[in-house]
C-alpha cells in the first residue's frame, strides 16, 4: 500500500478520530488547531481555529454535525463540523484531557488533569440540542482518582463511564450517581500509565495500551481481562478493527530519548496483532517518531496513524491484508 | 492503466468538393461529417471503451478505439447520502487559503509500505524440524538448536521473536540463506540458490589468496616504449634474468591484436624488480630505448 501523508500539523499529533460514516478524519495535535480531512484521499477540508493550547482529544457526534475538543488551554469546545465555527466553550480549572459524546449526543464526558492544586476530575456535561440553551454546568463530577486520567469513555447504554490513566487502573463508574462500580485487578492489570483506550464496534470489549509495553483486552461489563498483547515498546495508541479480528498498537520510545538511538530501534511501527490468538500479524513502518494516535476507519479498509513527527499517515489496506490466515 | 489504441482506416478519400474553401469552415464541416463519440462501460471488470472518429493529416477518416481499465477506489466505497453531501462542503479555516497549499499538505507516499509479516506466510523457517516425531521436536526446541540468527543468542528465543530483530539488516522478503557452516549452499528442496561470488565461495582461502595477489601487484613493473614485435615471451626472457617473474604481459590492441607498446612484468621479489629497473631503464632493445618504472597502483 502507498500511504497518504498529511502534513497539516506543525507539532506532534495527539489524537485521531473518524466520524461514523468513515468519510471524515479528525486530527488533533499540539499545535492548537484540530483539522478535518477527507478520509479517502486525504484532502484537507478545514481547520478549527480558537484553541490556545495543545489539543488532546476530540469526538464527533453521530450525525457528524458537531465536534467536541479538549485542550490544554483549560477548555473544551464545541464546533460546527461543516464550517469550523466555534459554538460553545466549556471552561475548566485544568487542561481537558479526554472528551467523548455519549450515545445520543446529549451528554459528553470530559476529564480534567491534576493541575496546580486541582485534583483530576471526570465531568459529565449536558449538550443542548439548541446551542443557545447550552450551559457550562456539569451534570456529574467524579473525583477520587489519583494521577492523570488519560481516557474516559462511555459504557454500554450510557450507564457507566470507564476511566483509565496514570495510576494504571481501569475503573468503571456509574454515570448517574458517580459511584465506583469496578476496578481492574492490580496483579493482572497494567503496571504503568495507561495511555489509550479504544472500544470495539459493539462496545462489548475494549483495549487499553500502556507504557508497560503491553496492550490488554477487557470485557466492558465485568472488567475481566481477556487478552494481553505483549510488545517491545511503550504503547501510546491502540485501536480495534471493526471488521477483522485485529488489534493495532502504536508507540515507540519516549520522544525525549528518540534522537539517541537508531531510528529502527525506536520501533515506530504500527503493529498488528491477532485479537484472539494474541500473535503478531505484522507491522507497518513509516513514522520517524513515536506513534501517538491510531484509528481504524469504520469500514475496516483503512487506518490512519499520527506520530510525534507531525505527520498523519493514511493507509488503505492491500487486498493481502484481508486474506491473512493465522 | 492499459490503453489499447486500434486505428482503422477507412479507404474513401474526401473529394475536394466536399471540403469547403475556407479552412476554419472545413474543419467544422468535417467534424460534422464524423459519427459521434461513443463511450461504453465501464463494465464489471472496470473496462471502459471509447470509440472516436477523426481525420488524420491526410484527410483519412480514422476510427480510434480506446480501451481503458479503470480502477477507482471510490467505485468500491459505499458512501452514505450524508457523506456524499459532505463531499461538496466548502473548505473552511486554514484550508480556504487556496487549493495549492492544500495539495502540498497531502501527498501520496512514493514508497511502497508493506504490512511486514514477522515471518513469511506458510513457512516456518525458525523450526528446523528434521523428523515428525513430536518428542524429537520437543528436544530440539529445548536444546541449544534454538539459535537466534539475529543476535546469536542460544536457547533463548527464535529468530522471529528476537527483541533486536528490527536492528538487523533488512532482508527483502523470504531469502533462502545458504548455511555457510557446512558448505552446502542451500538445503535440498528450497530450490533457488543465492549467488555467491567466487572469492566468497567455500574452499577459497580468502585471507591467503588475496594477500598474495596484493603483494604481487605491488611488485609490478611497467615497461614503456616496447617495439611492436616484442612478445610476452621476449619480455619474460629479458626480465627473468633478474629473478623469478610470475607474470609478463604485453598490452595489445583489442581489434588489431598488435602491441600497444607497453607491458607489465611482475616479480616475486621486490629487490629483483628494483635491480631490473636500474639496469633496463634506458636500455636499448630492438631499436628503441626502454622506459622501465614501477607501475602505479590501481585505485
Amino acid at each position: 500500500m502507498r500511504p497518504i501523508l498529511m502534513k497539516g500539523h506543525e507539532r506532534p499529533l495527539t489524537f485521531l478520530r473518524y466520524n461514523r460514516d468513515g468519510d471524515l478524519l479528525f486530527s488533533c495535535a499540539k499545535d492548537h488547531t484540530p483539522t478535518v480531512w477527507y478520509a479517502d484521499n486525504g484532502d484537507r477540508l478545514g481547520t478549527y481555529r480558537g484553541h490556545n493550547g495543545a489539543v488532546w482529544t476530540c469526538d464527533v457526534s453521530r450525525d457528524s454535525a458537531r465536534l467536541i475538543t479538549g485542550s490544554a488551554d483549560q477548555t473544551a469546545k464545541l464546533w460546527e463540523v461543516s464550517t469550523g465555527k466555534e459554538l460553545f466553550s466549556f471552561r475548566f480549572d485544568a487542561p481537558a484531557r479526554s472528551v467523548e459524546f455519549a450515545i445520543g449526543d446529549a451528554l459528553a464526558v470530559v476529564t480534567t488533569d491534576n493541575f496546580m492544586d486541582h485534583v483530576p476530575t471526570v465531568q459529565v456535561k449536558h449538550i443542548a440540542e439548541d446551542i443557545d440553551d447550552q450551559t457550562e454546568d456539569s451534570a456529574l463530577v467524579i473525583t477520587g482518582i489519583k494521577g492523570r486520567i488519560n481516557r474516559a469513555v462511555w459504557g454500554p447504554l450510557n450507564r457507566t463511564i470507564i476511566t483509565a490513566g496514570e495510576d494504571a487502573t481501569i475503573r468503571i463508574w456509574d454515570s448517574e450517581t458517580g459511584k465506583l462500580l469496578k476496578e481492574s485487578d492490580k496483579e493482572s492489570g497494567h503496571q504503568k500509565t495507561i495511555t489509550s483506550l479504544s472500544k470495539s464496534l459493539d462496545w462489548s470489549h475494549f483495549v487499553t495500551g500502556s507504557l508497560d509495553k503491553s496492550a490488554k483486552l477487557w470485557d466492558t461489563r465485568t472488567l475481566t481481562l481477556i487478552k494481553t498483547y505483549v510488545t517491545e515498546r511503550p504503547v501510546n495508541a491502540v485501536d480495534i478493527s471493526p471488521t477483522h479480528d485485529t488489534v493495532v498498537l502504536g508507540g515507540g520510545q519516549d520522544a525525549m530519548n528518540v534522537t539517541m538511538t537508531d531510528r529502527r530501534a525506536g520501533k515506530f511501527e504500527a503493529k498488528f496483532y491477532h485479537k484472539i490468538l494474541q500473535e503478531e500479524i505484522g507491522g507497518v513502518k513509516g513514522h520517524f517518531g513515536p506513534i501517538n494516535a491510531l484509528a481504524f476507519n469504520p469500514d475496516g479498509r483503512s487506518f490512519s496513524s499520527g506520530g510525534e513527527d507531525g505527520y498523519v499517515r493514511l493507509h488503505h489496506f492491500d487486498s493481502e491484508y484481508f486474506s491473512i490466515k493465522m | 492503466m492499459a490503453a489499447v489504441v486500434a486505428t482503422q482506416q477507412q479507404q474513401r478519400k474526401y473529394q475536394w468538393g466536399e471540403l469547403a474553401d475556407d479552412d476554419g469552415a472545413s474543419d467544422l464541416g468535417l467534424v460534422l461529417l464524423l459519427p459521434p463519440r461513443v463511450v461504453v462501460g465501464p463494465d464489471a471488470g472496470g473496462l471502459r471503451t471509447v470509440i472516436e472518429y477523426r481525420f488524420d493529416d491526410e484527410g483519412n477518416k480514422v476510427k480510434v478505439v480506446t480501451t481503458t481499465r479503470t480502477c477507482s477506489l471510490l467505485a468500491r466505497a459505499r458512501l452514505s447520502r450524508s457523506a456524499v453531501e459532505r463531499r461538496s462542503w466548502a473548505k473552511f479555516g486554514d484550508a480556504v487559503k487556496g487549493d495549492d497549499a492544500g495539495s502540498r499538505l497531502t501527498m501520496v507516499s512514493t514508497e511502497e509500505v508493506l504490512l511486514e509479516r514477522p515471518r513469511a506466510r506458510g513457512k516456518r523457517a525458525e523450526e528446523p524440524c528434521t523428523s515428525d516425531d513430536p518428542l524429537d521436536m520437543a528436544s530440539t526446541r529445548s536444546g541449544i538448536l534454538m539459535v537466534c540468527r539475529t543476535c546469536g543468542k542460544k536457547g533463548d528465543h527464535w529468530t522471529s521473536k528476537c527483541p533486536y530483530k528490527d536492528l538487523s539488516p533488512q532482508t527483502q522478503g523470504p531469502v533462502d540463506v545458504p548455511s555457510t557452516a557446512d558448505g552446502l549452499a542451500a538445503p535440498l528442496g528450497t530450490g533457488v540458490r543465492a549467488y555467491v561470488p567466487p572469492n566468497k565461495k567455500e574452499g577459497t582461502d580468502t585471507s591467503g589468496a588475496s594477500m598474495m595477489k596484493r603483494r604481487n601487484d605491488e611488485n609490478s613493473i611497467r615497461v614503456n616504449n616496447l617495439s611492436e614485435d616484442t612478445s610476452e615471451f621476449d619480455l619474460f626472457e629479458l626480465f627473468s634474468k633478474f629473478g623469478p617473474v610470475n607474470r609478463a604481459f604485453v598490452a595489445k590492441d583489442r581489434r588489431t591484436g598488435s602491441s600497444r607498446g607497453f607491458g607489465f612484468v611482475n616479480f616475486v621479489h621486490r629487490e629483483d624488480g628494483e635491480r631490473a629497473i636500474s639496469k633496463l631503464n634506458g636500455y636499448g632493445y630492438d631499436n628503441l630505448i626502454l622506459r622501465v618504472e614501477w607501475s602505479e597502483k590501481k585505485n
